[in-house]
């Protein structure tokens, strides 16, 4: 019996990225179509590419950042937060991270600590904010932290300036060079290397599945996300849960910069990019807040950006990607949510049956006895 | 009006099969059974809120297929729901012509209207006072009328007895008999059989999703028709033996909580709150809803913090400890909405079991869940409470309500409370359901639990309670012993009528059930 409702879980789980990558497809083609091209030639275009090892290094590379915005976003997801600031606090974070790091010079083995944890310290108090506005004012975090993004951007346009916080080289201004020993390892591989902050990465999902499904934390986490009435019934105190969450999800945020800091650009420029954390909403929505679906999702997004360069050599439109992201998100919350309404309308009806089925045959015992 | 075969399924909970129901012109038929036997479906079906799969409905000789409310009404069928459906910032007059302005307008047509269905049918009315400053029994007329006003020929009233006292219950069965008099047709809902009996013309019973008989009130005993809605004999909420003790589990001093409403108004709801609950006893508060029992509930619970007073659990203070510190002292919860309060309906029934005990074995060791204990646990309560379901990884949605609320029971028992706050707890629960769990609380007083019942079944908190108090506006009027006390005579205390000691007239007895 238990057997049965798993696979029908299993089933429903995997029935829905399908239903919407299929949709997605579908959808795309058209839309190519309608440009007066060959759809069909430019997923051939996209495998091809996207499977060149060199592709494979840059979009592994390309999605160890995405993966861990989207960690951020999905433990407030989990409990009904929607932190849209995990732009903001990321790139904060890694700001005031360059900025300590370059000021030291310590061992590597004191030096990346250090700075990782000033980069989730920053990024934990700037979501946090939003998280004590929240509970204290009753600010919508929707709201506060769109407008922390913005502040957050000030207040790094206000430092990075030469002579303040920054230094100018060519026409760049950035933060001083970290010293070699802030150099982050690298795997190496041909022709390029894979930055080894995937492994932070993979730690943080691995950390990210254990607090949540093992812990009782989690549990009063997700709790709150369900219900915030039966949680606060049940002895959680909701406003202690939002502040906590909202700091653990900054605290993660904090992490999304430190691939390209510790391993690419050691230093905070006016080149940082930008927009991951809009980037990490996105996935978190496709991989449904799971820790090996949204890797799944990051590295779509990777697979998508690098060939999507490619198409535009083969005379696509360069928005066709764009396009193709987009429709990729809509499908999947619009597939999530179908396929949930019918999971739960079948098990509501299948358990009305088997329960009916028993009554008749006890009834039937009775007669019969 | 007729209905043949109609049968509906729907998720979850009991569908209607082969139901068949015949309702002559100008009477009061009662549809009774016990809850969850299918009665409200049956009506939503009447009312053109949902379509049967099968069968047929006729009115009048003539086949009709209602497909929304709005059929039902022009056909001549209005509805007064149990949960009243007005506007409470507006007057009666436009609460009445809202959403049938065309009828007669919104002014002195629709004012005289009024006037005259109000008058004809002795339901007076007053149109120009605002709906919040009308109490219960004013709102249902109000309803009433609303359904008149829009042509309705034929009135159902869905357990239109179960927010008034009795007293009110009496007024509206008058109004009843004025609206058949003058030629209406009124079905009536409920499972309160002398209600039943006093006031309908013709009764059809319906139990586990099927009309099982018909019934003459003057050829019929209370039993019968209990027998008949049951299928078996009727369990009793009845308490035997007392077995209160002298120890006090829960004192509550001087208890005064203020909140501040939707307008922005600082208002008390709880004043000077005083009473004790020994160990194995049962303390019954009685109160027509919304006089401050959800309140001293949650301020219990330590989901409302109160500005004065203590509240003392088995010695020690906990007037203002967090909720999760009460349940872990030993406060069992049943609450009085299960699926806001008691449950995550998305969640399967394993992590309900989980819910209100996480720091609690066998939920967990330390900081760290034991999801196979208390898969294990959850077992082992869907066993020992007889918790209908196919497994525990199923969604506590897809149960029907009184497995739910078996399920509670069996999770807050599970983990031997001192004190359990049950508000409600057989409300919704079909008839097998409510006699575990009177059991269940009954088993556990033996064993020295105290209890805060709140009900607004009279007969239930009469039959379960050591002690009985009655609470007014957020104050406790009066008090009475269960042994000897009637329904009507708590009821004209619960409308604020009667103060102080109740005493049962032929009776003379000393304070309350304590003594016992």
């Amino acid at each position: 019996m238990i057997k049965k409702f798993d696979r029908n879980k299993v089933v429903l789980a995997v029935a829905a990225p399908l239903l919407a990558i299929v949709a997605a497809i579908a959808i795309t083609s058209v839309i190519i179509a309608a440009t007066g091209k060959d759809p069909f030639h430019a997923y051939q275009v996209m495998v091809d590419f996207g499977s060149k090892s060199d592709s494979q290094v840059w979009i592994i590379n390309k999605a160890t950042p995405y993966y861990l915005s989207a960690l951020a976003v999905a433990i407030g997801f989990r409990m009904n937060l929607f932190n849209i600031g995990v732009d903001g606090q990321y790139r904060i974070a890694a700001f005031f991270a360059a900025v300590v790091g370059g000021a030291l010079t310590l061992p590597g083995i004191v030096q990346i600590p250090v700075i990782i944890i000033v980069a989730m310290a920053v990024g934990a108090v700037w979501a946090g904010i939003a998280g004590l506005l929240k509970t204290t004012r009753g600010v919508n975090e929707v709201i506060s932290t769109i407008m922390l993004n913005a502040i957050g951007a000030s207040v790094i346009g206000y430092f990075l300036q030469d002579g303040r916080l920054a230094k100018k080289e060519g026409n760049l201004i950035h933060t001083p060079y970290l010293p070699d020993s802030a150099h982050f390892f690298e795997i190496p591989t041909t022709p390029k290397p894979v930055y080894g902050f995937v492994v932070i990465a993979a730690v943080a999902g691995l950390a990210y599945w254990f607090l949540l499904g093992r812990t009782r934390f989690g549990f009063d986490l997700r709790t709150v996300g369900r219900s915030e009435s039966a949680a606060q019934a049940s002895g959680v105190s909701v406003k202690r849960m939002v502040v906590t969450s909202m700091v653990l999800s900054g605290a993660v945020a904090g992490l999304v910069g430190m691939p390209t800091l510790l391993g690419v650009s050691y230093n905070y420029g006016t080149d940082f990019p930008t927009g991951i954390g809009f980037t990490g909403i996105a996935i978190a929505l496709l991989g449904r807040n799971h820790p090996v679906g949204m890797a799944l999702g990051a590295l779509l997004w990777g697979f998508l950006e690098r060939t999507g360069t490619q198409l535009e050599f083969e005379g696509y439109a360069q928005e066709i990607v764009g396009v193709i992201q987009g429709v990729i998100v809509l499908c999947v919350v619009i597939a999530y949510e179908i396929v949930r309404r019918y999971g739960l309308k079948t098990q509501q009806r299948k358990v009305g049956e088997e329960l009916a089925a028993r009554a008749r045959k006890s009834d039937k015992a009775e007669a019969a006895a | 009006m007729e209905l043949a075969g109609i049968t509906k399924r729907f998720p979850g909970v009991v569908a209607n099969h082969d139901i068949h129901l015949t309702v002559r012109r100008g009477t009061v038929h009662a549809l009774c059974g016990e809850n969850g036997a299918g009665k409200s479906t049956l009506m939503k079906i009447l009312y053109g809120m949902q379509k049967p799969d099968e069968g047929t409905i006729t009115l009048d000789g003539e086949q009709v297929s209602l497909h929304s409310p709005a059929d039902a009404i022009a056909r001549g069928i209005g509805m007064v729901h149990q949960h009243f459906m007005l506007a409470d910032n507006l007057t009666v007059l436009e609460n009445v012509v809202l959403g049938a302005e065309k009828l007669h307008g919104i002014g002195a047509r629709a004012r005289a209207r009024i006037k005259e269905i109000s008058d004809a049918y002795g339901l007076g009315v007053r149109p120009d006072v605002l709906v919040e400053d009308l109490g219960v029994a004013d709102r249902q007329r109000v309803e009433i009328l609303k359904v008149l006003y829009r042509g309705a020929r034929t009135l159902i009233l869905d357990e239109p007895t179960a927010v008034l006292v009795p007293q009110e219950v009496s007024a509206l069965f008058d109004n009843l008999r004025e609206l058949k008099s003058e030629g209406l047709t009124v079905i009536f809902i409920s499972h309160k059989l002398g209600e039943v009996l006093s006031v309908a013309d013709d009764i059809t019973v319906i139990r586990r999703g099927t009309t099982v008989g018909t019934a003459v009130p003057s050829e019929t005993t209370p039993k019968q028709l209990a027998e008949l809605m049951v299928g078996e004999e009727l369990p009793s909420p009845e308490t035997r033996e007392s077995t209160v003790t002298d120890t006090p589990m829960l004192t509550v001093e001087g208890l005064h909580l203020s909140a501040t409403d939707s307008d922005g108004v600082v208002r008390t709801v709880l004043d000077g709150i005083e009473f004790t609950i020994h160990k194995g006893e049962v303390l019954g508060l009685a109160g027509v809803e919304g006089n401050g029992q959800a309140e001293l509930v949650e301020a219990i619970m330590g989901m409302r913090d109160p500005d004065a007073g203590t509240v003392t659990l088995d010695g020690a203070e906990i007037t203002h400890a967090p909720t999760r510190k009460r349940r872990e002292g030993g406060i069992g919860y049943i609450p009085e909405d299960r699926h806001r309060h008691g449950l995550l309906l998305e969640a399967p029934l394993w992590e309900n079991r989980i819910l209100g005990h996480v720091t609690e074995k066998p939920n967990s060791k330390g900081f760290f869940l034991d999801n196979k204990a208390a898969r294990a646990d959850t077992e082992r309560i869907v066993r020992d409470f007889d918790v209908r379901t196919p497994g525990i990884e199923v969604t506590a949605a897809s149960l029907s309500g009184g497995n739910q609320q078996k399920l509670i029971v069996g999770r807050e028992m599970s983990h031997h409370p001192k004190l359990l706050i049950a508000a409600h707890p057989t409300r919704g629960v079909d008839v097998g359901a409510q006699a575990q769990i009177w059991d269940q609380i009954r088993e556990a007083r033996r064993e020295g639990l105290a209890v805060l019942l709140i009900s607004a079944d009279l007969d239930e908190l009469i039959g379960l309670s050591d002690t009985l108090r009655v609470m007014f506006r957020g104050r406790l009027v009066a008090d009475a012993d269960p042994a000897t006390i009637t329904p009507e005579e708590l009821g004209s205390a619960m409308t604020g009528a009667a103060t102080g000691h109740l005493e049962h007239e032929e009776h003379e007895e000393s304070e309350g059930g304590e003594s016992k």
